[in-house]
C-alpha cells in the first residue's frame, strides 16, 4: 500500500529538460520510480536519457499513461504548470517550486479542492514525497529511507531527512513520507494525509512535523482526536522563533500572538497526541509505541 | 515587504481610495517646507513600521510650517520602540500631512486566512487600536467576510462589513465605495495585508484612509515594475544584506551561538535544540538546498563578522546538499578568514564521510567535529560558555 505514489506511479515532470529538473528525475528514475515522460514546451519530440519530451501534458498522458506529475519550472510558470496537469487529467500533482506567489496559490488551491474528481496536490516549496522501496517522486535523498510502518508528514525538507535518518538508525521503516511544504497556502495540509495514513493499511504509527505559521497543527489536533486511531506522535520546530519574522519559508511566521510553537504544542497535547521536544526524540517516541 | 506608510498611501491613491494630501521630509527643513505648501493646520507623522508611535511621541500636530519644523526636528532621530521590539527603529522621514477633524475612527483589512483558503476582510467601528484587542475585549464589534478569491469580491460583502461593523450612518455609502477598491489594491499588488487602522469619517462627512500598513508579496516581485524602487528606501543591517547578497536567508537574533543549516526547519530545529540545551542563538542562517563549497565559506564570513558569536554551530543534513562540498567551504573559510570562535560541525546526509574525512584530514585548532545534532548543540553551547584566553 503507501499513500499516493507507489508502483503504479507513472512519472511525468514538467520541467524535465531544465537542470534541477534532469537532476532531480533522474535520481527518482535511479530510485525505481517508472519515469515515463518530460514536458518543455516547444521540445516535444525530444528526449532527455530515453525519457521522451512532449510539448503539452495532455500529450504526454494521452502517450505514456502518466498518472503523477512533478512540477519543476520556475515560480511564474508554476501555478499554470499544476492547472496544466489537472486540466490533463493527473491526479497526484507534486510542486517542488518554491517562491510561488501566495495570489497564484490562493487562487490554485481552492480550485483543485473544489474539483469534482480528487485531485491531491503535494507543494509547492516542498520536497516531494517517498513511499520507500516503491517510488520517489521529489527531492527527498531515497537512500536514507527504508520501507516500513511509519507515516511521516511535514512541513519541512531537511528536517524530514533528519527524522527519518533517526528512524532509519533505530531500523525503523517508513510507509510514506510527505513533504507537504513551507508555504501559507500549501496544496495539501496535514489533515489531507492523515486521512491517507489513516486507511493506508501498511501505515502504522504517522508521524507528523509541523513549525511555527499559521494553525494548520491546531486543525490538525482536533481531526486527529475525531478521526485518526492510529497513533500520532508531533514535533514542531520553532519554539525559539521570535514573532514577526519569516523563518525561511514563507508560511513560518508567528504573526502578533497567533502561530507560536508553544499554542500548537499545547493544542496537540491536548488533543492527547505526544509532542517530542527534539527530532531524536520523535524517533524515540515512534519506537516506543512500536515497541522497537 | 512590508511599507512604509507614505508608500503604502501612495499606492492606495492609485486605487482611488480617499488618503490625506501629504508629502514625505527627511529634514526639519523639508518639512516646513512641506507644510507651507499644504497650508494650515498639519500633522507631522514618523514613518516607522512599529505599532505604538502615536504614544511614543512620533506623530505631533502644527499650526503653522514653524511648528511643522520643530515637531519634524523632535521626531527624526528618535527611536520609537514597543513590546515586541523593544530595540525599537530610529525614524528617519516623517510624513506630513493635512489635518482634519476627526469624528470616527474605524478599522478596515484584506489578508489571506491560511486555514479558510481564501481572502478574509475585516471591518471594525473601533478604530485606532489593535483589531486583536478589540477581537477579544468586544467580538461583536468585529465583521468579518470570506471572499472566495476564484469568484472575487462582491457588493453584498461591503455591505455586510459595514453594516455588520455598524459604522455611523453618515459613513456608511462612501465606506461601502471604498471597500472594493481596497480589495482591488490587495489583489492587484500581491499584497499579503492591506490595512486601514483607522479609516475615518471626518467633520465634513468624507471617509478617509488615516494610515496604511500594506505588506507586498516578496515572491511576486517580479510583476510589478515598482517594487524595487519600494524597497530601495528599506535599509538592511550591514551584515543582512551581505548575506542577502550570497542568496543566503540570514535573520540575526540576539545570543552567542552561530546557527548554519541547510533548510528552513532544521535550521529552526536546530535554534530550539540549542537553546535547549542552555543555549543563545546568534541567529537563523539556512543556506539552502544544494549549497555548494562557496556558499558554505560565505556564511561562515557572515556568522563570525558578529563579534557576539562565541561559538558556532553548523548542522547539515546532506540532500541536494553534498556534505563533502559543504567540508570545503569550511576548510576554505578557515583558511580564509581569521576564525577566533570554535566551530562545531555535524554532517550527515549525502557523502558525510566524505566530508567528515575532509575535516579529519584538515585539523584546525577551531574545527570541533560532532555526530549527532543533539551532541553538537551541547558542544557548541558549552563552547560559547567557555571563557577564553
Amino acid at each position: 500500500m503507501a499513500i499516493l505514489v507507489d508502483d503504479s506511479t507513472k512519472l511525468v515532470v514538467q520541467g524535465l529538460t531544465g537542470r534541477e529538473g534532469s537532476f532531480h528525475a533522474g535520481r527518482n528514475k535511479d530510485y525505481g520510480t517508472d519515469l515515463v515522460a518530460g514536458v518543455t514546451p516547444g521540445k516535444g519530440g525530444g528526449d532527455v536519457d530515453g525519457v521522451p519530451i512532449f510539448d503539452t501534458v495532455t500529450e504526454a498522458v494521452e502517450q505514456t499513461g502518466a498518472n503523477t506529475s512533478m512540477v519543476f519550472v520556475p515560480a511564474r510558470f508554476a501555478s499554470d504548470a499544476v492547472l496544466e496537469s489537472f486540466d490533463a487529467g493527473i491526479d497526484v500533482i507534486v510542486a517542488i517550486t518554491e517562491n510561488i506567489p501566495a495570489m497564484d496559490m490562493a487562487r490554485t488551491v481552492p480550485y483543485l479542492h473544489a474539483a469534482e474528481r480528487d485531485v491531491t496536490l503535494i507543494g509547492p516549496n516542498c520536497p516531494g514525497l517517498i513511499s520507500p522501496g516503491k517510488a520517489n517522486v521529489g527531492i527527498i535523498p531515497g537512500e536514507i529511507c527504508s520501507p516500513g510502518p511509519v507515516g511521516l508528514v511535514s512541513r519541512s525538507g531537511t528536517l524530514t531527512y533528519q527524522i527519518v535518518h533517526e528512524l532509519t538508525q533505530r531500523g525503523i521503516g517508513q510507509s510514506t513520507c510527505v513533504g507537504i511544504g513551507g508555504d501559507p497556502i500549501p496544496g495539501s495540509n496535514f489533515i489531507d494525509i492523515l486521512e491517507k495514513f489513516e486507511a493506508d493499511p501498511e501505515t502504522e504509527v504517522i508521524a507528523m512535523v509541523g513549525e511555527i505559521g499559521g494553525d494548520a497543527e491546531e486543525r490538525a489536533a482536533a481531526y486527529i482526536s475525531d478521526n485518526v486511531s492510529k497513533p500520532v506522535v508531533a514535533y514542531i520546530a520553532g519554539r525559539t522563533a521570535p514573532p514577526g519574522k519569516r523563518m525561511g519559508h514563507a508560511g513560518a511566521i508567528i504573526s502578533g500572538s497567533k502561530g507560536t510553537a508553544a499554542a500548537k504544542e499545547e493544542a496537540l497535547r491536548a488533543a492527547g497526541i505526544p509532542v517530542a521536544a527534539n527530532p531524536t526524540a520523535v524517533a524515540e517516541e515512534v519506537a516506543k509505541i512500536l515497541d522497537r | 515587504m512590508d511599507l512604509f506608510e507614505y508608500q503604502g498611501k501612495e499606492l492606495l491613491r492609485k486605487f482611488e481610495i480617499p488618503v490625506p494630501e501629504g508629502r514625505v521630509a527627511t529634514t526639519p527643513e523639508e518639512a516646513a517646507e512641506a507644510a507651507k505648501g499644504l497650508g494650515g493646520r498639519v500633522v507631522v507623522k514618523a514613518q516607522v513600521q512599529i505599532g505604538g508611535r502615536g504614544k511614543a511621541g512620533g506623530i505631533k500636530l502644527a499650526e503653522s510650517p514653524e511648528e511643522a519644523r520643530e515637531a519634524a526636528d523632535k521626531i527624526i532621530g528618535m527611536t520609537i520602540s514597543n513590546e515586541q521590539d523593544p530595540k525599537g527603529q530610529l525614524v528617519k522621514r516623517v510624513l506630513v500631512e493635512r489635518a482634519g477633524d476627526i469624528r470616527e475612527e474605524y478599522y478596515v483589512s484584506f489578508a489571506i486566512d491560511r486555514s479558510a483558503r481564501k481572502f478574509v476582510g475585516i471591518m471594525s467601528a473601533q478604530g485606532g487600536m489593535s483589531i486583536e484587542e478589540v477581537a477579544e475585549k468586544d467580538p461583536a464589534a468585529v465583521s468579518k467576510v470570506h471572499i472566495d478569491p476564484l469568484l472575487g469580491f462582491s457588493d453584498y460583502h461591503a455591505r455586510k462589513l459595514v453594516y455588520g461593523a455598524k459604522l455611523d450612518p453618515e459613513a456608511r455609502k462612501e465606506a461601502i465605495a471604498i471597500l472594493p477598491k481596497l480589495y482591488r489594491a490587495f489583489v492587484e499588488l500581491d499584497a499579503s495585508l492591506v490595512e486601514v487602522n483607522p479609516l475615518v469619517l471626518m467633520g465634513e462627512g468624507r471617509v478617509v484612509a488615516l494610515d496604511a500598513k500594506v505588506s507586498l508579496d516578496d515572491s511576486a516581485a517580479y510583476r510589478h515594475p515598482n517594487f524595487d524602487e519600494l524597497k530601495s528606501v528599506h535599509e538592511v543591517p550591514e551584515q543582512e544584506r551581505f548575506a542577502k547578497e550570497r542568496g543566503l536567508n540570514f535573520i540575526k537574533l540576539d545570543g552567542d551561538v552561530g546557527i548554519i543549516g541547510n533548510g528552513a526547519g532544521l535550521v529552526m530545529s536546530t535554534l530550539d535544540v540549542v537553546k535547549a540545551a542552555g543555549g543563545d542563538p546568534a541567529n537563523f542562517l539556512d543556506v539552502g538546498g544544494g549549497a555548494g563549497a562557496e556558499l558554505l565559506s560565505s556564511a561562515l564570513e557572515v556568522i563570525t563578522s558578529n563579534a557576539e558569536v562565541k561559538s558556532v554551530l553548523v548542522n547539515i543534513f546532506g540532500g541536494i546538499t553534498r556534505c563533502d562540498l559543504v567540508a570545503e567551504g569550511i576548510i576554505d573559510a578557515l583558511g580564509r578568514l581569521d576564525v577566533q570562535v570554535p566551530i562545531v560541525v555535524r554532517l550527515d546526509g549525502t557523502n558525510a564521510e566524505q566530508g567528515r574525512k575532509m575535516l579529519a584530514d584538515a585539523p584546525h585548532p577551531k574545527l570541533i567535529p560532532a555526530d549527532t545534532m543533539l551532541g553538537a548543540a551541547e558542544k557548541a553551547v558549552a563552547l560559547a560558555h567557555t571563557k577564553e584566553g
